[in-house]
């Protein structure tokens, strides 16, 4: 097959010399009867026995016999013996540099050769760790002159506002959002305010900022979180309020970004924020389905909810001028009997209509006595005093209608709003680490969560504290956790785990 | 008085300097830098005004004809000789009185032979060439009097004059006889070949500017990749067992850096190929079985550096663009190393270069817009025409004498068109 498949392509080799036509496979000597001379049956069988050597050796054996046999010593070694290198010898210049074996009239001799020529592999063919560090560090420069030429000159300081409290999750959250914020190349300040209360929890927040390398400013809250969904926002909305009060008090300079801390945000909104004059907003798509996947069918969702947008998204609406008309909101009808209620909830998570990662504002809108400060925003000593209730940024505002729209007008999705929290009585250890480690670790034969909710709205679900079912914190789900307790049963003596 | 003199040419002088530092200091801040090939700064030259063209009339049959069988002539990447055409026509370089031209054109269309799949056959190319020669020679006296030492042709197949796609036979066919004084026009480029004849002027492969003008990203996207390349790299029908096919390179860099997480590279054709290079800071270029590729056009006008993997090739415009300065050449033997040239760059070098792919009048020149735009290819194609002028006393013959072997070549091309 393969002296086949190399024929066609050789056949204009046979030009060289015109002592070679006979060696070659399928040329047919012209001349007369061949069985009369010797010469000719040496001839013949000379080229047999070549052919069967080829077949052996797997090259045109014959081919590098005539040139090692006849070819003078003047002229250029032949072109590579049509071996393959492949896989095989580190890197062996199979193409050696003679020049063209063609006889051109006017060339001086290239270097190149026409040919079959090996595939050079290097013994180690992957890659070497102290190389891509150098690519890596060549790639962060070309951004970095991109960033230079291209994107936001005079870049203004971020201020970020996070209302956070101590939970399962609360790890998880803030060091996803600790990262991104670490990536962005803008200088920033990070507000967290803390709803801890009094005791060992208050502290866990702080662990955790101890690792951030952005500079951090911890402001602790005086209340507690509650457990309904919709105590929540409001308590949520009452603590960026007190951030937004610290930077007033403090008169902090820069770009105001609530960032909560379950939000899923791209690098791409801390670049279009600095587009902001004074208030904008962005598009936010709502990641709403965060309750257990398993207990809501595909099948199950109505026909209704299958026809709305695939992710519902919440924010600017323009008209066709680019200019601001309305606004996206959550339409939360489809939801209304199977979301949650209170945290930890099996459920799915609404937000409300206009959530409050989709605004920025200039912090100069907050100072007092700051010349050129627009009219229409209200001074932020009179909001939320005597029970008002702050929904969204816009009731900071006396009209809405100077808001300016950005990221492409809205139609660019910057960032994901998503709530995610762990079962209401889920236990975790502090910084997510058994210190010292566990000596006795029972298998749950099934799960000993009970399905009962807990005691609104004053909290904590009284669960049993048998020091026999000390179990590393997992927030299971019932089918995962009876899982698990499956497999673990091979292993440890069965011991009845009742609660 | 003479102190005061003395004074003010004093600050003349001083003023001139630091104007001269200042605006050096401005171009080292700006986004592009200037480009001085070896002919000097003449990209941007005009052509207009600097020589006379003029364009035989020949029968549709030899142009408008073979397009009309074939309207895909018009976008494969070897539609730089109808597009010279038509550019010709209504350029101001044209002129219809022959007897003032410097240079003449003729407009065959010999790579319009296309295959169901899109690919030209030149096996009728020579004839029709040589039907072509034929004609000018004898309804017009421009021909016989140099015997095309002042004609030009434009021949973009893969290797030019030599009219055939694999290497061996059109290096055994050499260049038509007929062209061997007349100036060529070709996409092909190798050092010491027997296809580029002196002279001759490489132009880039034809890459249809709209569509690459609609792929633009905005260019603050970060460049997040190292080395991309889409393509082939083998030929599984031609070439099946490996070797042959762009002489190993390609197959090289498959083996060493499949495994590699700085090369992105695949034989997947993405729809965000465009894209994908202006996401790219190296864009490999390796020859395939031409050296010259439309990858080096792409990787100019999106802004990538390209990396030629292709011993001796000469690339477009030589003379007036400084190739060495923009792009990084490896050799085919160093192929198994790229990762560590290319990564061992210092990255002031880098950023020079992607700000001398910055440059418009650099990406202008790789493209053949239409209508017309100054600076594009088609200038560069006169501007080289014009470099080439006046033309040696040996171009004109002496009466009765005769250089061109008329019967020269294959017997096959002897036959008539």
């Amino acid at each position: 097959m393969k002296l086949s498949a190399l024929q066609p392509i050789r056949r204009a080799n046979s030009f060289r010399s015109p002592s070679s036509a006979p060696l070659d496979g399928g040329a047919a000597p012209s001349d007369g009867p061949l069985f009369r001379s010797p010469t000719a049956i040496f001839w013949l069988l000379l080229h047999a026995i070549c052919c069967l050597v080829s077949l052996a050796l797997g090259f045109r054996f014959s081919r590098l016999l005539f040139l090692l046999l006849f070819s003078p010593s003047s002229s250029p070694s032949p072109p590579s013996p049509p071996v393959l290198l492949l896989h095989r010898r580190p890197d062996l210049p199979l193409s050696p540099h003679p020049p063209t074996p063609f006889a051109t009239p006017n060339a001086t001799g290239s270097r190149v050769v026409v040919g079959r020529h090996g595939i050079l592999v290097r013994p180690w063919p992957h890659p070497n760790p102290t190389e891509v560090m150098r690519a890596q560090r060549i790639l962060d420069c070309v951004q970095r002159e991109q960033r230079l030429q291209y994107g936001v000159k005079n870049p203004r300081p971020l201020l970020v506002v996070t209302p956070t409290y101590p939970r399962t999750f609360q790890a998880l959250h803030l060091t996803g959002l600790l990262h991104s914020l670490q990536l962005i190349p803008y200088p920033l300040t990070w507000l967290v305010v803390d709803a801890a209360g009094v005791g060992a929890a208050s502290n866990e927040t702080a662990a955790l900022l101890a690792r951030s390398r952005v500079p951090v400013l911890h402001i602790r809250f005086s209340g507690r979180m509650p457990l309904r969904w919709s105590d929540r926002h409001r308590t949520e909305a009452r603590m960026r309020l007190q951030a937004l009060r610290v930077i007033k008090e403090r008169r902090l300079e820069g770009v105001v970004v609530f960032a909560d801390d379950s939000n899923v945000h791209s690098m791409e909104l801390f670049d279009e924020i600095q587009k902001v004059k004074w208030m904008g907003a962005v598009s936010v798509g709502i990641v709403a389905h965060s309750g257990n996947p398993g207990m809501v069918a595909p099948q199950q969702l109505s026909k209704e909810e299958e026809e709305n947008s695939p992710v519902p998204v919440q924010g600017p609406a323009c008209n066709s001028s680019g200019q601001l008309a309305g606004w996206h909101t959550f339409n939360s009808l489809p939801y209304v009997n199977k979301s949650a209620t209170f945290i930890g909830d099996g459920a799915m998570v609404l937000p409300q209509k206009l959530e409050w990662a989709g605004f920025v504002l200039n912090s100069k809108l907050l100072w007092e006595e700051e010349e050129g400060k627009p009219d229409w925003v209200r001074n932020l000593d009179e909001v939320g005093v005597n029970g008002e209730e702050i929904e969204s940024p816009l009731d900071l505002l006396k009209d809405a209608s100077f808001v300016e729209p950005l990221g492409n007008c809205g139609k660019k999705v910057l960032l994901w709003w998503l709530r995610v929290e762990a079962r209401y009585d889920s236990k975790f250890p502090a910084g997510w680490v058994i210190d010292p480690p566990l000596e006795i670790i029972v298998p749950a034969k099934r799960t000993p969560w009970p399905h009962a909710p807990p005691e609104l709205p004053s909290g904590k679900v009284a669960t049993s504290q048998d020091p026999l079912e000390k179990r590393s914190s997992k927030t299971g789900r019932s089918s995962r956790s009876r899982r698990s307790s499956r497999n673990k049963r091979k292993r440890e003596p069965q011991i009845d785990t009742h609660i | 008085m003479e102190a005061k003199m003395w004074i003010l040419a004093l600050f003349l002088l001083l003023s001139l300097l630091f104007d001269g530092i200042g605006v050096r200091a401005a171009e080292l801040n700006r986004k592009t830098e200037r480009i001085s090939g070896s002919a000097g700064d003449v990209l941007e030259d005009d052509p207009v005004g600097r020589l006379k063209v003029f364009v035989y009339e020949l029968p549709s049959k030899y142009n408008k004809k073979i397009l009309q069988k074939d309207p895909r002539c018009l976008t494969h990447m070897f539609a730089a000789e109808i597009f010279m055409h038509r550019f010709l026509l209504s350029s101001p370089v044209r002129t219809l009185n022959p007897e003032e031209a410097d240079w003449f054109y003729t407009p065959v269309y010999t790579t319009c032979d296309l295959t169901p799949n899109g690919l030209p056959l030149p096996f009728k190319s020579p004839r029709m060439m040589r039907s072509a020669i034929q004609l000018i020679s004898t309804n017009w006296p421009y021909w016989n009097r140099t015997e095309g030492a002042d004609h030009f042709f434009v021949v973009p197949h893969d290797f030019g004059a030599c009219f055939h796609y694999q290497e061996e036979k059109a290096i055994e066919r050499g260049i038509l006889h007929l062209l061997k004084r007349a100036t060529l026009v070709q996409t092909f480029g190798q050092r010491n070949h027997v296809c580029l004849k002196d002279g001759s002027i490489t132009i880039p492969p034809y890459a249809p500017p709209q569509k690459m003008q609609a792929h633009l990203i905005p260019p603050d996207t970060p460049r997040s990749i190292f080395v991309y390349f889409r393509g082939l790299f083998y030929d599984v029908g031609n070439d099946p067992e490996g070797g042959y096919y762009a002489r190993g390179a390609r197959a090289s860099v498959w083996e060493n850096f499949k495994n590699n997480p700085l090369f992105d590279i695949s034989t997947e054709h993405p729809t965000t190929y465009y894209e994908d290079m202006q996401r790219a800071v190296f864009c490999l270029c390796p020859l395939g079985w031409a050296p010259w590729s439309p990858r080096l056009v792409e990787a100019v006008v999106f802004g990538c550096i390209p990396v030629v993997i292709a011993d001796d090739i000469v690339l477009p415009f030589a003379d007036a663009i400084p190739w060495e300065e923009i792009g990084v050449f490896v050799a085919e033997k160093d192929v198994p190393k790229l990762d560590a040239i290319l990564t061992s760059i210092p990255t002031e070098v880098i950023l020079r270069k992607q700000r001398l792919l910055a440059n418009p009048s650099m990406k202008q020149a790789m493209l053949f817009p239409q209508p017309a735009q100054p600076g594009d290819a088609f200038h560069q194609i006169l501007n080289g025409l014009a470099r080439k002028l006046p033309h040696d006393e040996k171009a004109f013959l002496k009466p009765g004498e005769q250089i061109l072997n008329w019967t020269a070549g294959p017997v096959g091309d002897l036959k008539p068109w």
